[in-house]
């Protein structure tokens, strides 16, 4: 990690599963598709990655769930954008820890219970 | 509006087995994927530095309670602030349960997070995007 790069408050706390997420080249080419800000369908998308409709849809669902990018339904089209209000607010920040907490106290129980 | 998580979970283990995961710092590294540098003590810091392999997070937190087989609580920042006024609080507590031990999570205290951090946050994560992407893409294609 560049040392030049510092991670804000809560890009620290969502650095761990956005890099999960994007720590895939199809993913971030798709990230990239969309740093621009404009919302795409899943076939514009899909015309830029080396990659089938099916493929697309399964990498965008784990954007979407790390919060990285949003789906918009269009008439009988889904529009992917990135995701910039994602924690504009204190109760979509608590909603963040609370599914991390989740998956922490998950570990413990595996921990626990093997 | 609450301004609290909380979180119970059924736990298929004795409560000593529940008690030591919590508090022997090792162990509760394990388990919160964080290495930390010294052991749990009431009223002392403990810090380390997340073992995620992408990244390398620090992780600081002073305990405040160690009731053994009942109650384990810290202190902890949102941020890089060592301003101990805007710490959550972090509050395992434990009960024997039929089967095992049943374990409640409380984080609260986020009401006294400065509202100037909370916008600060906002504010570069809004400005941010672009400028981030290149660096996670610089970040991964030197992997």
């Amino acid at each position: 990690m560049s040392a030049a790069y510092k991670f804000t408050v809560k890009q620290t706390a969502l650095c761990a599963d956005r890099f999960a997420a994007l720590g895939d080249s199809t993913r971030l080419s798709l990230v990239t598709q969309l740093a621009d800000g404009q919302s795409r369908s899943i076939s514009t998308l899909t015309e830029g990655a080396n990659l089938t409709r099916q493929g697309v849809t399964k990498h965008l669902r784990v954007l979407e769930e790390a919060s990285i990018v949003k789906k918009a339904k269009v008439g009988r089209e889904s529009l992917y954008e990135i995701d910039v209000e994602a924690f504009e607010d204190l109760n979509s920040y608590l909603n963040y820890l609370s599914s991390r907490w989740d998956q922490t106290l998950s570990r413990l129980k595996d921990f626990v219970e093997e | 509006m609450s301004h609290q998580i909380k979180k119970t979970i059924e736990l298929k283990a004795s409560i000593e087995k529940v008690w030591e995961a919590l508090t022997d710092y090792k162990k509760f590294g394990e388990w919160f994927q964080v290495e930390l540098e010294s052991p749990f003590v009431v009223g002392e810091a403990t810090q380390g530095v997340s073992t995620h392999p992408e990244c390398q997070m620090k992780w600081y937190a002073i305990v405040k309670e160690i009731k053994p087989m009942t109650l384990f609580s810290y202190v902890w920042p949102q941020d890089e602030s060592r301003d101990e006024s805007s710490f959550t609080r972090v509050e395992f507590r434990l009960e024997e349960s039929e089967t095992g031990t049943s374990l409640t999570m409380t984080e609260s205290g986020f009401d006294r997070i400065p509202e100037d951090i909370r916008k600060e946050c906002l504010r570069r994560n809004e400005g941010g995007w672009v400028e981030q992407m290149k660096n996670i893409e610089n970040y991964v294609s030197g992997l």
